[in-house]
């Protein structure tokens, strides 16, 4: 299995989840696919469907309305499949902590379908590029313990 | 086991394994150029190999709207298919003497077997986006189709009406059929159709990712997605021989310049497929139409006519 583990940290695909963002997290998402960060260089690529996917970046706050979707999302995605959860809402609610229509945060809404998701949290408002790289490189070296 | 089947099973592995590596290595130069081309770096030299490696160790999600036998079938008839052509033209182009008669009809079957598998597929997944995919595909294949046979008529009237692609080749041994008038213009219409059975970007508009998300695969995860892969990395390696094979002569293998002229040729007519993909921005269906229609098939029927009057006249430049 050596060879599947090597060839699943050369080759993350990237579906891009939205459950409510401000959309800057998404255009610094797009950062990526640009000249300047060329995340191609990993052999990580956009792709349009949760099933081709290995690697789901969720941005935003996961609203109520979003919590079901994204489980829904996640159990599409076939395993193994890494969770990015990019920028402060998606890790605490940010400045949305207190509203009405939040539902529970993304990784208490992903552990609930599959306690043994992996998620790697991105930090920032928004994070930058280079950040999200980062953690691009840190899940490629935690699928070596797989 | 008679020596012959023997010969025959190893010449069919030896086809589609050689195929398969040459596929990944062409997908390569494909996402590499395009980088470039964008400014970017591109990804590493095996990218393609990683990817489908990485295909085969995931799992397979079936969707419960799909009918499971026809949904995973289907990417495994078109490898298939794509491999069989794949045995048939290598062998056409080293040992052209020994064809089969109207092997040629048989290469056409098979290159239109992926595209049925894709619409079989997508329509089995039960998914919208695919359905509107399968839709697509369907137009596709309708539209460059009549081309594309319309282009083959050329060579095949220069040769003396055969269906045996070994005499086709061997019929251009002295003149190709591209320099003539005829042949230049089945050519063009012929590298146009190649591009819309690739789905290369003008034509891929069945896999649109940004308005269908990847339409007719949309449902396919893990293996059956990868032998989808395989098989179109196959099919980039094989038209453009099939392109050379039917109008460019194939491989002089008496003359010192016959290899590399081959080569020339082969590499010629993959830069074409990356340089129309990155040069062009999709076209909607009924463009498609149209312009297959409305413009390469009265183009192609000149051709066609062009050259028999070369023929009956003796004029061979027409
Ligand atoms: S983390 Fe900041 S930038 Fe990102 S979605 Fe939330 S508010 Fe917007």
């Amino acid at each position: 299995m050596a060879l599947t583990t090597w060839a699943l940290r050369k080759s993350l695909w990237v579906y891009h989840v939205n459950t409510g963002a401000c959309n800057n997290c998404d255009i610094e998402v797009l950062e990526l696919l640009t000249p300047r960060y060329d995340i191609e260089r990993f052999g990580m690529v956009l792709v349009g469907s949760p099933r081709h996917a290995d690697v789901l970046a969720v941005t935003g706050v996961c609203t109520r309305q979003a919590m079901p979707r994204l489980q829904e999302v996640y159990l599409q995605t076939p395993k193994p499949c890494v969770v990015l959860a990019i920028g402060s809402c998606s890790l605490e609610q940010g400045i949305f902590t207190e509203a009405y229509h939040m539902g529970p945060k993304v990784d208490e809404t992903i552990r609930a379908v599959d306690p043994g998701a992996i998620i790697l949290y991105v930090p920032g408002c928004p994070p930058k590029p280079e950040a999200m790289i980062d953690a691009a490189v840190k899940a490629m070296e935690f699928l070596k313990t797989l | 086991m008679s020596g012959q089947a023997m010969w025959a099973i190893l010449t069919f592995l030896a086809a589609g394994i050689g195929t398969m590596l040459l596929g990944l290595a062409l997908r390569w130069v494909d996402r590499k150029v395009t980088a470039l081309v964008q400014w970017r770096v591109g990804p590493p030299w095996y990218q393609p190999l990683a990817d489908v490696l990485k295909l085969m160790g995931k799992e397979t999600l079936m969707p419960s709207t799909a009918r499971g036998t026809g949904f995973l079938l289907a990417p495994i008839i078109a490898l298939s298919a794509t491999a069989v052509t794949a045995a048939i033209l290598w062998r056409t182009l080293l040992v052209p003497q020994e064809g089969f008669l109207g092997d040629l009809i048989v290469v056409i079957y098979l290159l239109m077997v992926p595209a049925l598998m894709t619409v079989l597929g997508a329509s089995a997944s039960g998914n919208p986006h695919a359905s509107i995919g399968a839709g697509r595909e369907v137009k596709l294949l309708l539209s460059y189709e009549a081309p594309l046979l319309l282009a083959f008529l050329v060579p095949i009237a220069r040769s003396g009406w055969t269906l045996d692609l070994g005499r086709i080749v061997t019929a251009q041994a002295a003149s190709p059929v591209v320099f003539s008038v005829s042949g230049v213009l089945a050519v063009v219409v012929a590298v146009v159709c190649m591009q819309a059975k690739l789905g290369q970007v003008p034509f891929d508009l069945a896999e649109a990712e940004c308005e269908i998300m990847s339409g007719v695969y949309v449902e396919y995860s893990g293996p059956s997605l990868a032998c989808w892969l395989m098989a179109r990395m196959m099919l980039l390696a094989l038209l453009p021989l099939l392109l050379i094979l039917m109008f460019w002569g194939g491989l002089h293998t008496g003359a010192w310049w016959g290899v590399p002229a081959f080569l020339g040729k082969y590499v010629l007519f993959v830069a074409l497929v990356t340089l129309i993909r990155n040069t062009n921005p999709r076209l909607r269906i009924d463009q498609t139409m149209r312009l297959f229609w409305f413009v390469l098939v009265p183009a192609a029927a000149v051709a066609v006519v062009l050259s028999m009057t070369g023929i009956s006249r003796g004029i061979p430049w027409l």
